[in-house]
C-alpha cells in the first residue's frame, strides 16, 4: 500500500507518458480560452482510462479505487480540468453499478466505459447547494414516462454530456422525495444554460442545464423512487475520493515545478532552495502532499476492501484539497514573478486548486459529514 | 508470419548518467524498453495485423528486464517474452549475446526478425548483423519503410546526402530499425493488465545448445570515462564591432563551426 505494485506502476507510466502528449500541449491554449475538447475523452476513453473502477463484464478494467485514485492523480498532473472529466463520467457509472438494473447497466455502461459517450451528474442548483436535499426539480410520472422541470446549476459536461445523471423531486420535501433519473444528452426539452465564467479548471465546461417538459421513459428510472438521495450521496462519497486524488496530483505538479526552479534560480550567488524560507516552504509542501496521499490512498483500500470509508474518504477530500490550495499558493510564491505568470503554469495550478475545496461537497460539508461519524462512533453502546 | 523482434532493456533516456568505475551507477535509473527497439516492435506488431501472425520478443537479460519488456513490448502487442538468462552471459560481448538470440530465435522457427539499429547505452549497433549473419539471413540496416506481402520484401533506407535506397528481397530477413519508420503505439491500460499474464519463456544456454565456452567474450570493455565539464562562458568585452569580430573569429577558428 506504501508504494504502487508493479501493474500501478505500469499503469502510472503509461497514463502519464499518453497524458503528457495528448493533453499537454494545448492545456494552457485551453486554459485561456476555456476550451473543452471532447475528442480528448475519446482518446482517453480507448486507452482504458474512462472506466477504470466498471467492471470487466460492462466494458470497464474492473480495477479499484486504489488503481482510479494513482491514475487520476497522474492525469491532473498535466490538467485537472481533464481529470475532473474522468472522474465526472465515471460518476453515472459508480451509481449504475451499484444503483442500476441489469437492463441499464448493459444498457448505458459500456459507451461511458470506452469513453464514447460522456456522462454528467446533476444534483446542485441555483438555490441547493450545500443542502442538496432542498433541490426544485420535480419529476411527475405519466404512464410509462416521467416528465422532468427545473433548473440544474454547476453542471460539469453541460451541453457535452451524452447522458445526464439527475436528481429530481418525485415526491414531498426532503431527502426521501428524490429520485435519481438517466436522461440522454439529446432529450427532447433539454438544453443548456449559462456557461459559467470560473477562474480555474477553464478547460473544464460548467454549465446550468434546463429541463423543460423532458420525457423520458420509467425505465430511466435509477434505483426506486425515493432513493434519489441516498444515490447521490453514496456516488459523492466515493467522488470524495477522486476530487482528493486530483488535488495530490495538482499539489504534486506545482512542487515539480516550483522544486526544479528552486534548485536552478541563484539569488546572492546560491540557489534559493539553499535559503531555510524556501527549502522549509518546500518541505512544508512536500509533507503535506505525502499526508494527502496516504489518506487518499487509505480511503480507497477501505473502499476497495469493503469497509466503511464514507468519514475517511471526507477527511482526505479535506486534508487533500486544503492541502492542494496551500502548496499551489506557495509554488506560486516560491517562484516569485515567474510563478505569478502564465508562463509557467503554477498560477494555473493555483487557480485550478481552489475550487476543490469547494466542489464534490465544500470543505465545510465534510467537516459535518466527519463529525457525524465521530458522533455515531462516540455514543454508539460500548461494549 | 512468425516475427521475431530482438529486445534490449535501456536506461531511459532522460536518465543522468554517472560511471562509476567500469560501468554506470545504476541508482534510481528507469529502466525502458530501447527507443529503437520500440520502433522495432511497432513495426512488427504492424505487420502481424495486417498479414496474421505473431510477435515473440526476445532479450537477453536477469528477471529485471522483464517488467519493462512486459509493459513496452507485451502491452503493445507482443505474444510473449523469451528471456535468455545465464551466468555465462554477463560479461558476454555482442557476439556472445549473438549467438544466444540467434540460436534462440532459430528454435522458435521465426520467420523474419526485426530490432533497433542501436541500442541508446551500448550504441554499438553489432548484434543484430551478428544475428543475420549467424542465421544465414540478409541484413537490411536502418530501415525507415518497410512493406511486405509475406513472403518478400521491400524496406526503405535513408543514406547519405538524403537519398533514399530502396532494398527487395524474400524473407526470411533481419532488419534494423531507425526513427521515423514508424510511430510507437501507447500501451492500453486493458492491454497492461493482459501483458501481466503472457507468457515469459525463460531460457539457459543448454536450453539452446550453447555453452559458456561458445559466448566467451573475445572483447571486453576496458574503461568509461564521462564527457569533460562544459568549461565555463566567455564574456567578449569591447566595442560592438570588436565584440563582433572577435565571435566570428572564436567560431571560426576555435569552434570551427563556421
Amino acid at each position: 500500500m506504501f508504494e504502487p505494485n508493479e501493474m500501478q506502476r505500469d499503469l502510472i507510466d503509461a497514463v502519464s507518458v499518453f497524458v503528457k502528449d495528448l493533453i499537454g500541449p494545448t492545456a494552457e491554449h485551453d486554459d485561456a480560452e476555456e476550451r473543452f475538447r471532447k475528442e480528448y475523452i475519446h482518446q482517453m476513453g480507448e486507452q482504458g482510462l474512462c472506466g477504470i473502477a466498471t467492471p470487466e463484464e460492462y466494458g470497464g478494467l474492473g480495477l479499484g479505487y486504489l488503481d482510479y485514485a494513482m491514475v487520476l492523480e497522474e492525469i491532473a498532473k498535466v490538467s485537472a480540468s481533464y481529470a475532473v472529466s474522468v472522474a465526472v463520467t465515471g460518476l453515472p457509472q459508480v451509481i449504475l453499478n451499484q444503483w442500476g438494473n441489469e437492463d441499464q447497466k448493459q444498457q448505458w455502461l459500456p459507451a461511458l466505459a470506452a469513453g464514447e459517450h460522456l456522462g454528467a451528474f446533476c444534483l446542485s442548483e441555483a438555490g441547493s447547494g450545500s443542502d442538496a436535499a432542498s433541490l426544485k426539480a420535480t419529476a411527475v410520472r405519466e404512464g410509462d414516462e416521467y416528465v422532468l422541470n427545473g433548473s440544474k446549476y454547476w453542471v460539469t459536461h453541460g451541453g457535452y454530456a451524452d447522458v445526464y445523471m439527475i436528481m429530481a423531486r418525485t415526491g414531498g420535501p426532503g431527502p426521501r422525495g428524490i429520485s435519481c433519473f438517466l436522461v440522454p444528452g439529446d432529450a427532447e426539452g433539454l438544453s443548456t444554460g449559462r456557461k459559467e465564467q470560473k477562474m480555474g479548471m477553464r478547460a473544464s465546461p460548467t454549465t446550468e442545464i434546463v429541463l423543460d417538459n423532458v420525457r423520458i421513459p420509467a425505465a430511466n428510472l435509477v434505483g426506486n423512487e425515493g432513493d434519489g438521495f441516498k444515490v447521490a450521496m453514496t456516488a459523492l462519497d466515493s467522488g470524495r475520493i477522486t476530487i482528493a486524488s486530483i488535488a495530490v496530483g495538482t499539489a504534486q505538479a506545482a512542487l515539480d515545478v516550483s522544486g526544479g526552479y528552486a534548485c536552478e534560480r541563484k539569488q546572492f550567488g546560491k540557489p534559493i532552495i539553499d535559503f531555510q524560507g524556501v527549502g522549509f516552504m518546500l518541505a512544508d509542501m512536500a509533507t503535506a502532499i505525502e499526508t494527502s496521499r496516504m489518506l487518499v490512498h487509505k480511503a480507497a483500500w477501505l473502499k476497495d476492501n469493503g469497509r466503511d470509508f464514507s468519514g475517511t474518504a471526507a477527511m482526505a477530500k479535506v486534508v487533500a484539497t486544503d492541502a492542494a490550495m496551500k502548496v499551489t499558493t506557495d509554488a506560486v510564491q516560491v517562484m516569485g514573478g515567474y510563478g505569478y505568470c502564465k508562463d509557467h503554469p503554477v498560477e494555473r495550478f493555483m487557480r485550478d486548486a481552489k475550487i476543490m475545496q469547494i466542489f464534490e461537497g465544500t470543505n465545510q460539508v465534510q467537516r459535518i459529514v466527519i463529525s457525524r461519524h465521530l458522533k455515531k462512533a462516540y455514543t454508539a453502546p460500548q461494549g | 508470419m512468425k516475427i521475431g523482434v530482438c529486445a534490449k532493456v535501456t536506461p531511459d533516456t532522460g536518465a543522468q548518467i554517472k560511471v562509476v568505475g567500469n560501468g554506470i551507477d545504476t541508482a534510481g535509473i528507469k529502466w525502458v524498453v530501447n527507443p529503437y527497439d520500440a520502433y522495432a516492435i511497432e513495426e512488427a506488431v504492424k505487420t502481424v495485423e495486417n498479414h496474421g501472425g505473431s510477435v515473440h520478443l526476445f532479450t537477453v537479460g536477469d528477471d529485471s528486464v522483464v517488467a519493462p519488456l512486459r509493459a513496452g513490448g507485451l502491452a503493445v502487442g507482443g505474444e510473449d517474452l523469451t528471456q535468455i538468462s545465464d551466468a555465462a552471459l554477463n560479461d558476454a560481448d555482442s557476439l556472445g549475446v549473438a549467438k544466444a538470440l540467434a540460436a534462440s530465435l532459430k528454435a522458435a522457427g521465426v520467420e523474419a526478425v526485426f530490432a533497433g539499429k542501436e541500442s541508446v547505452d551500448g550504441v554499438s549497433s553489432q548484434v543484430p548483423a551478428m544475428v543475420a549473419e549467424l542465421l544465414g539471413w540478409p541484413l537490411v540496416s536502418i530501415v525507415t519503410g518497410f512493406e511486405t506481402d509475406g513472403s518478400t520484401f521491400k524496406a526503405t533506407r535513408e543514406i547519405g546526402g538524403g537519398v533514399v535506397e530502396v532494398v527487395s528481397g524474400s524473407l526470411p530477413a533481419v532488419f534494423t530499425c531507425d526513427k521515423g519508420l514508424n510511430t510507437p503505439r501507447y500501451a492500453k491500460l486493458p492491454q497492461i493488465m493482459k501483458a501481466k499474464r503472457k507468457k515469459v519463456i525463460k531460457q539457459d544456454l543448454a536450453a539452446i545448445g550453447l555453452s559458456a565456452a561458445d559466448v566467451a567474450p573475445k572483447a571486453t570493455e576496458s574503461n568509461f570515462s564521462e564527457p569533460a565539464a562544459r568549461p565555463a562562458g566567455r564574456m567578449l568585452s569591447g566595442s560592438v564591432q570588436e565584440q563582433a569580430k572577435e565571435l566570428v573569429h572564436l567560431l571560426r577558428n576555435e569552434a570551427k563551426v563556421l
